[in-house]
């Protein structure tokens, strides 16, 4: 007992006063991001209601870090929880450009993937949110279960990890195009 | 009270509105005169006999091109002598017009909305007759027998 007391002073190691950690800033961005994943609080249709339920305490959502928000200012990430209609879409759209940069967005669903069951008669349905915003992930559904949209949460988390703030891969494309 | 005593109390009330008894319908409905549906429904809602003071629903149905008609159809009730009431007007749709309900019940403002925004029923004296669900500038009128989905709205591609 004695001897251990010496060796090792625990108050000393838990304020962290003598501690450094040296990491690169990718990775420190990436993690802070990856960990606080805010998406906007909004909702389309049944998706939704797996959403709130993700969010619910037997799923947790929080735990991952993430807490939906009610502006698009303070979000990071856009759940495409639903059908869109056409009428929704310009609005879904707005929400999109009002968020700041860096944003993500995670498509939940069959019907923001791609219309869903509305693809051939739903004459007022967008076919595929992409239609109209860049979509991250996809997660499919009809709705999928709150697991699989923490799958959606995890992909999205590892697609973060491989950023880098020295290669923008959105400038990387622009160079390509113009070279072509 | 049955459906043939109310029957009788609208000839009484207005000769000549009824023009048919649809008789395979469920309620069994009245085909009504397409001018005289405005003052029937305020006769009907205020008749002391029957009382219809609610409108369960408005709605419409196309017939198609060959039958070239619209009809519009009202389901009645009466809350103090629970009574169910189906009337039913036949008007042309090449040029869909017919006087709103909605001074009589409220509710006939938005189902007339609906209407107007699915089949293209215009509702004469109607407050505020706007599309109700879709986009103001969409085109076309969905429910219509022979309505084709424009190609973009917005620049994005409708179909799938």
């Amino acid at each position: 007992m004695n001897e251990a007391k010496e060796n090792i002073n625990i108050g000393e190691l838990k304020t962290g006063e003598s501690g450094i950690i040296v990491s690169k800033l990718d990775d420190l961005l990436n993690w802070a991001r990856l960990s606080s994943l805010w998406p906007v609080g909004f909702g389309l249709a049944c998706c939704a209601i797996e959403f709130m339920s993700t969010a619910s305490s037997a799923y947790d959502l929080d735990r991952f870090g993430v807490i939906p928000r009610n502006s698009p200012r303070q979000a990071d990430v856009m759940i495409v929880s639903g059908t869109v209609t056409f009428k929704m879409a310009d609005r879904v759209k707005r929400l999109y450009e009002q968020m700041a940069e860096p944003k993500y967005v995670i498509s939940m669903g069959s019907c923001a993937n791609c219309g869903g069951p509305y693809w051939e008669h739903g004459y007022h349905v967008l076919k595929g949110v992409d239609r109209v915003i860049p979509v991250d992930v996809y997660v499919p559904g009809c709705p999928p279960r709150p697991e699989a949209l923490i799958g959606g949460f995890l992909k999205l988390q590892e697609k973060i990890r491989t950023e880098s703030i020295l290669r923008p891969k959105g400038l990387e494309k622009l160079m390509k195009k113009d070279a072509v | 009270m049955q459906f043939d005593e109310i029957k009788s109390i609208i000839d009484d009330l207005m000769p000549g509105a009824v023009v048919d008894v649809d008789e395979v319908a469920f309620p069994k409905a009245l085909w009504i005169q397409p001018n005289s549906i405005l003052n029937l429904c305020k006769a009907l809602h205020s008749n002391e006999n029957l009382y219809f003071d609610s409108l369960s629903c408005l709605t419409g149905l196309d017939n198609g091109e060959e039958e070239k008609t619209i009809e519009i159809i009202y389901n009645l009730y009466s809350i103090p002598y629970n009574l169910h009431l189906m009337l039913k007007v036949k008007i042309d749709r090449d040029r869909p017009e017919i006087d709103s309900v909605s001074e009589v019940w409220k509710t006939a403002d938005w189902h007339e909305r609906e209407v107007f925004d699915l089949l293209g029923v215009k509702f004469n004296n109607h407050p505020d007759l706007r599309r109700i669900l879709l986009p103001d500038d969409w085109e076309g009128h969905p429910l219509r027998k022979d309505y084709v989905e424009q190609e973009k709205y917005h620049e994005v591609k409708v179909k799938y």
